[in-house]
């Protein structure tokens, strides 16, 4: 079964953001702190 | 939860369903699990607490790592069978009962059940949820197997950086007595049981013959290295392939935790005797910037690897890696950009040698029983994880009862480094299709040599 145009995903886009979100914020959290702690230490 | 639901053939995708769905359901387990990276920020209240040793409140993390090495190469065949979604539910189990207990074990004071909990209970989460997304993941995006398992093994670079502010923030507002640091693990697990629960209920595999539309087996674009043909986790380990993988990546591991290791007492010791001295917190935002580029490493060079081919990547990682461990060696300590750039990008090739793994191991045994086989060659990392500060901390500590400081402490290390790079890259060149005959039989083989046994 391949992707034909019949079988092409469904539009699913408020589920796709919301799990992306999901991982992506705190993702985006660690990496702040991260590159905050960098900034702070070499850029004084 | 009913067992059903579990079952691979519960998880099996709608024809509608969206392959992009599926990166963000690894990403929930990996994002989890990769908190075992910011252990050390237990470490000092529990030392201060419970009266341990550095040793001792080392020994969970310890424990957690053998046993995801152990977890991974003995629970691989049970994760291809019984699908992700039983692996991920398992792995959530795990991992976050391991939490509950430590919380339990500190509570009372009895230092053991947190060994137990999240170095045993809780390091069986950390293997099995390492594998779980693998093998759907090649399966989802064979066109692009290195970018989406390079974006789940990234997310066990990112857990780290998520879990070291928030579990300290954690700490400093329940207090570092026996009281706050279990109340810390009890929240640790619960919010891990949630966010790792998004991954159960999402994860689906592709139906069978399922492909992304366009694609042909065999697009790949690196020609003979990508095989069709499948490949059992058993017969695997019978092939040279399989060990000359296990040594590319025990090395190419090495060479990087030679230097994660070791990064903040080398950088500085490297520049003491210099017009430019680094301090405890230079050192500090260095060890930072080289946790950046390993983890940015896992999703970069494995996407790249898509276009290039997977011995290429290879032949990158560890061929430049060893001329820049050369370059650290030769110009010592008379540029600090040379230095902290060559680290960085080492530690990037150290993260994409991760990374790009899986789908080399896909290129060369087909997608049958990859995460199992994957599973098996994780033995390396335990291995690599042993082997890097072993040499360095030996070396260095000989060196300096020799009565040598500065960069002179780590050359050996580093002249070492490079000929185990040099190793893998040889290792790499002498890579090969493997032989059909480790080969799993065809549908249509299997129904002609059923009648020639008649």
């Amino acid at each position: 079964m391949s992707e034909t145009p019949e079988s092409r995903p469904a539009r699913r886009t408020p589920l796709l953001v919301l799990v992306w979100l999901w991982v992506g914020l705190p993702f985006a959290y660690g990496l702040y702190e991260l590159i905050r702690k960098v900034v702070q230490l070499f850029g004084g | 939860m009913a067992r059903g639901f579990l079952d691979r053939s519960h998880s099996i995708a709608p024809a509608n369903w969206s392959r992009w769905l599926v990166p963000p359901a690894a990403l929930s387990v990996h994002l989890a699990i990769g908190q075992v990276y910011a252990w050390s920020v237990f470490k000092p209240p529990l030392e201060e607490a419970l009266g341990l040793s550095g040793t001792e409140s080392a020994l969970p993390f310890q424990l957690g790592i053998v046993m995801l090495g152990l977890s991974a190469a003995f629970g691989g065949t049970l994760v291809e069978r019984n699908g992700p979604r039983w692996a991920m539910f398992v792995s959530m189990t795990c991992f976050c009962s391991g939490f509950l207990v430590s919380a339990l074990g500190v509570a009372a004071s009895q230092y053991w059940l947190v060994v137990l909990g999240y170095g045993v209970i809780g390091g069986i989460g950390l293997g099995i949820g390492y594998i779980s997304p693998v093998s759907t993941l090649i399966k989802w995006f064979p066109d692009r197997p290195g970018m989406a398992t390079g974006i789940a093994i990234m997310g066990f670079g990112g857990g780290a950086l998520i879990a070291s502010p928030w579990s300290s923030q954690m700490l400093e507002s329940f207090g570092e007595t026996t009281g706050g640091i279990a109340t810390a693990f009890l929240v640790h697990g619960l919010v891990y049981l949630v966010f790792m629960s998004m991954g159960v209920l999402l994860v689906r595999v592709p139906a069978d013959g399922w492909k992304p539309a366009g694609w042909k087996p065999g697009n790949g674009g690196t020609g003979k290295m990508i095989t069709t043909a499948h490949v059992s986790a058993r017969n695997a380990i019978r092939t040279p392939q399989f060990w000359l993988l296990w040594v590319i990546l025990c090395f190419n591991v090495t060479a990087g935790i030679g230097i994660l290791e070791k990064a903040s007492p080398m950088i500085t010791e490297f520049f003491r005797e210099t017009s430019t001295p680094v301090g405890a917190a230079s050192a500090a935002g260095f060890v930072g910037l080289l946790s950046l580029t390993n983890m940015l490493g896992r999703f970069v060079w494995s996407s790249t690897s898509d276009i290039v081919g997977r011995k290429n990547i290879y032949r990158l990682y560890l061929g430049v890696g060893a001329v820049l461990y050369l370059v650290i060696a030769l110009t010592t300590n008379t540029s600090k950009l040379v230095f902290v750039l060559c680290a960085m990008v080492i530690l990037s090739f150290y993260g994409g040698g991760f990374a790009t793994v899986p789908a080399y191991l896909k290129d060369l045994f087909g997608t049958y029983q990859v995460g199992a086989i994957h599973g098996r060659l994780l033995t390396a990392w335990s291995a690599a994880g042993v082997l890097g500060p072993l040499i360095v901390n030996a070396i260095a500590d000989s060196q300096e009862a020799a009565g040598k400081q500065g960069p002179a402490l780590y050359s050996t290390s580093l002249f070492i480094m490079m000929g185990l790079l040099i190793v893998g890259f040889i290792a790499n060149e002498l890579v090969r299709p493997v032989d059909p005959k480790f080969h799993e039989p065809s549908a249509e083989q299997a129904v002609a040599s059923e009648k020639e046994a008649r």
